[in-house]
């Protein structure tokens, strides 16, 4: 019974640190045709602006819960700007190609971030512990769960419902889904496409650091970081289906739990069962679970 | 069509690699093994790449071929190459004949993630294996050629030797492919399915045979490093290892069998230099060549030389 | 003459839509059939179900006595069905004389013998003369992707017929080439398709040249078959002239319109 519990709040608290990233990647998919392997540098700058952010304001005595506003905003801003300069310098000049070679391009922009992010903060490991420990811990019955780790439940709802909502509520969403309905004829239809490329690579950028800055606390800092999290927002993303928000929630959901029982029960098979049920979901539903596939018209 | 001269081209130019292999230095003969092993994965993936599908997992079968390698020698005690690159063989086959059946059914991204996932798998599986020293791998037993042992100083230049045989060999018969009805299938599945279909031929059995060679020629690669380098890691399946295979790939082009060969040499010296002078640029050296040869060289480096007119359409 | 196809009951759904029902057709050995109806009629679907692109939602296709419901299209051009496409399909970044060479040896059967090389004497020479019977050998040399669209439906159709089908189907032979050289396309495929004693049937807009080359026409209308007889007896039934004559006129004036502004 505890380890169920201990199974399911794992679980969760994963797969809320996986949709946050996921998310991200989804959304420029869907709407970009871009399936983005920069998203985990975006996540390592995240990472790192927080841990150094973090890292200064302890150093200077401030009021230590202000450290939330700033580590969290400060990666948020550096993902944006990143972000921003990824699509303005790189992706705006390789529009229309074919989405393999979009991979590898992002994938070239992520092997010039890795050193840049070398370069940056060096090839030490940061540690950004202090506001972990800050949200105390909570007890169900035997078992306690950091209390950061269940604030990030509530991000990721958060995010969730952010996103939801501007897709679905605000006129801007609306124009969005048009676009990633049917560009053609968003285009034609006189949505400025180039502007709206610009807004959601941002937003993605931003989600991808935002997740970065809130692992920051939690492990140790290092290069290398976003090239492991790069595989396992794939692995997420495409089992919910490329492009779909709801989708990347369910396939967190999926790969969290999986990953929590593999912790729980047979430790070894921890990366082997997120993979394993990507390899299935594909498999079985090449387009992902919650996307409709189309057949080529002759 | 006029005589081909590319087999005379291929043989004369291993030859002389290998004579000249006698007389550089180890670290030097080292780096021509490993271009080789590589080259031979990328020569699979340009197959694959040129009937329209990127592997993200080429690394997969690399890997494999490596683990065997080590496999056969620490715990089964087979360390004569013969049979070792036999087993290579046939674990390559078995593996890629079931997977293929699977993977011959997806294209484009699809195709793309899904051979990484397997390849992640296996990653997955190794880093977790404590039996097989988790992510530090393990040392590989040297290696005998039918019973004999060569000394530990020689060991590099004969693993070298035989790397250029096995090189040209498969150069030699993927060149015949390319010139092939069967290699010109790739090109035709590439640049219309639908169309290929409808002359009576099915894509996925054609994809499926090309994926299960490619496989071979992976595994082969993954082997021959093994045996050179001595040791092997799971690193040898993770993704930016098969990343790195691409980027060959896309270096190269898919315009001559010996592109691969040449696109690994060069990553494999920029590389040894970028290392020595300044560590934390060599990505981004790697990174921002893969974008301005996707943006100026999309048939990679060989399609700088002038073309030869029996040479078109390979 | 003997019936080389015969549909029975065909259908085909698509949810809710019905795009084809109780299509019953039946083609004999050497006959040369057009097909009319406005665009949605169900002409296409037919030509798909026939070659294997589509599952028919009923109903059976007999080829010379053979079911074909369920076969690939691979298979069924094994059977000796063949068809071009409303968007000609080829290999665009080849050459036209790399497409023919494509089409032999996958159709021709020497495909899986790998170390032989594709461009021999013989192949090119076999090549050439299947483009020069379509008299776009001309063009051997050109990437496809350069050329004008009617060389492309000849190669398309050219393609199809190195099969040596004994049942051709054309999906609007005549569609997207210029009117100026509409008959001379049809004169150049219909010539071939009689020479090789293949049955044919070609689906298409302008009248004059159904009533010029088909000797039955089979009109279809939302999904049916409103009539099937000899061409002028076809053209001439009532419902033809109202539901696709009147609305193909319509389409040709709208063409014209476009032209002149063009």
């Amino acid at each position: 019974m505890e380890t169920l519990l201990a199974i399911l709040i794992d679980g969760l608290v994963y797969a809320s640190w996986l949709f946050i990233v996921a998310a991200g990647l989804t959304l420029v998919y869907g709407v970009m045709k871009i399936l983005n392997m920069a998203h985990g540098s975006l996540y390592a700058i995240g990472a790192y602006s927080a841990a150094s952010l973090v890292g200064w304001y302890f150093g200077s005595g401030h009021p230590p819960w202000g450290s939330f506003a700033l580590f969290i905003g400060g990666a948020v801003i550096a993902g944006m700007v990143t972000g921003l300069i990824i699509e303005r310098g790189v992706l705006r000049r390789m529009y229309g190609r074919d989405e393999v070679v979009m991979i590898l391009v992002t994938y070239g922009v992520l092997l010039i971030l890795e050193d840049v992010t070398k370069l940056l903060w060096g090839v030490d490991a940061y540690f950004a512990y202090q506001p972990y420990g800050m949200i105390g811990r909570v007890r169900f019955s035997d078992l306690t769960f950091a209390g950061y780790d269940l604030t990030l439940i509530a991000v990721a709802g958060l995010v969730g419902f952010a996103l939801w909502y501007a897709l679905n509520r605000t006129r801007q969403g609306k124009l969005l889904r048009a676009v990633i309905h049917d560009r053609e004829i968003s285009l034609a239809m006189g949505i400025n496409v180039t502007r709206i490329f610009i807004v959601t690579f941002i937003i993605g950028s931003a989600l991808g650091a935002l997740a970065g800055g809130l692992t920051a606390p939690a492990l140790s800092v290092a290069p290398g970081i976003g090239i492991e999290i790069i595989i396992l927002a794939f692995a997420v993303v495409v089992i919910g289906g490329l492009g779909s928000v709801g989708g990347a929630a369910i396939g967190a959901l999926l790969v969290g739990i999986c990953r929590a029982l593999a912790v729980h029960t047979y430790p070894q098979f921890e990366l082997f069962i997120i993979y394993g049920v990507m390899a299935a979901v594909l498999a079985v539903r090449p387009q992902g679970l919650f996307v409709i596939a189309r057949a080529r018209k002759i | 069509m006029g005589s081909d001269r590319t087999p005379i081209f291929l043989c004369a130019a291993l030859l002389l690699l290998l004579v000249v292999g006698l007389f550089i230095p180890n670290w030097l003969v080292f780096l021509f093994t490993i271009s080789m092993a590589k080259g031979l994965v990328v020569l699979g993936l340009i197959l694959l790449m040129r009937t329209g599908l990127v592997s993200f997992g080429q690394g997969l079968y690399y890997c494999l071929g490596g683990y065997i390698v080590g496999i056969s020698g620490q715990h089964w005690g087979i360390t004569d190459v013969a049979l070792v690159f036999l087993l290579v063989v046939l674990a390559a086959t078995l593996l890629s004949s079931i997977l293929g059946l699977l993977l011959c059914r997806y294209r484009e991204i699809f195709f793309a993630m899904l051979t990484m996932a397997f390849s992640m798998i296996l990653y997955g599986i190794l880093v977790k294996s404590e039996k097989l020293g988790s992510t530090d791998g393990f040392i590989i037993a040297q290696a005998t050629l039918f019973g004999w042992q060569p000394e530990v100083e020689a060991s590099g230049t004969w693993i070298f030797a035989l790397a250029v045989i096995i090189t040209l060999v498969a150069l030699l018969v993927m060149h015949l492919y390319f010139r092939s009805p069967m290699g010109f299938g790739g090109e035709a599945i590439r640049e219309n399915e639908i169309r290929v279909e409808y002359l009576g031929v099915s894509p996925r059995r054609l994809i499926y045979i090309k994926y299960v060679v490619a496989a071979v020629l992976a595994a082969f690669g993954g082997a021959i490093t093994a045996v050179a380098a001595g040791h092997v890691d799971p690193e040898m399946a993770f993704w930016a290892t098969s990343g790195e295979f691409v980027f060959i790939a896309l270096l190269g082009g898919t315009l001559h069998v010996a592109a691969p060969l040449v696109g690994a040499f060069l990553i494999e010296i920029i590389r040894t230099i970028a290392l020595d002078l300044a560590p934390y640029t060599w990505q981004m050296i790697l990174g921002g060549s893969l974008l301005l040869i996707i943006f100026f060289l999309p048939k990679g480096l060989w399609s700088l030389l002038p073309k030869r007119r029996e040479e078109e359409g390979l | 003459m003997s019936i080389i196809l015969e549909t029975r009951d065909l259908a085909k759904s698509f949810g809710a839509v019905t795009a084809a029902a109780n299509i019953n057709v039946t083609i004999h050995e050497g006959e040369i059939v057009g097909v009319i109806g406005s665009n949605g009629a169900g002409k296409t679907t037919f030509i798909n179900m026939v070659t294997g692109y589509l599952k028919p939602s009923q109903g059976s296709i007999l080829f010379r006595g053979k079911e074909m419901v369920g076969l690939s299209p691979r298979q069924v051009t094994r059977e000796g069905i063949c068809r071009s496409f409303q968007v000609a399909q080829l290999f665009p970044e080849l050459s036209v004389l790399e497409n023919m060479l494509i089409a032999c040896s996958m159709l021709g059967g020497n495909l899986f013998n790998p170390f032989s090389p594709l461009k021999t004497k013989a192949n090119l020479q076999a090549a050439q003369a299947a483009l020069d019977d379509y008299l776009i050998g001309e063009y051997a040399h050109a990437p496809v992707s350069t050329l004008p669209q009617g060389v492309r439906k000849l190669l398309d159709i050219a393609m199809a017929m190195v099969g040596r089908p004994s049942l051709l189907l054309l999906d609007e032979p005549t569609s997207g080439v210029a009117i100026e050289e509409k008959f001379g396309l049809m004169d150049t495929v219909i010539k071939a398709v009689i020479n090789s004693g293949a049955a044919s049937l070609f689906v298409e807009h302008d009248m004059e040249i159904v009533s010029r080359y088909a000797t039955r026409v089979i009109a279809f209308y939302d999904g049916h078959i409103i009539a099937d007889a000899h061409t002028t007896e076809a053209l001439n039934h009532p419902q033809v002239r109202e539901y696709i004559i009147g609305s193909e006129l319509h389409r040709e004036q709208a063409e014209g319109v476009r032209y002149a502004a063009n």
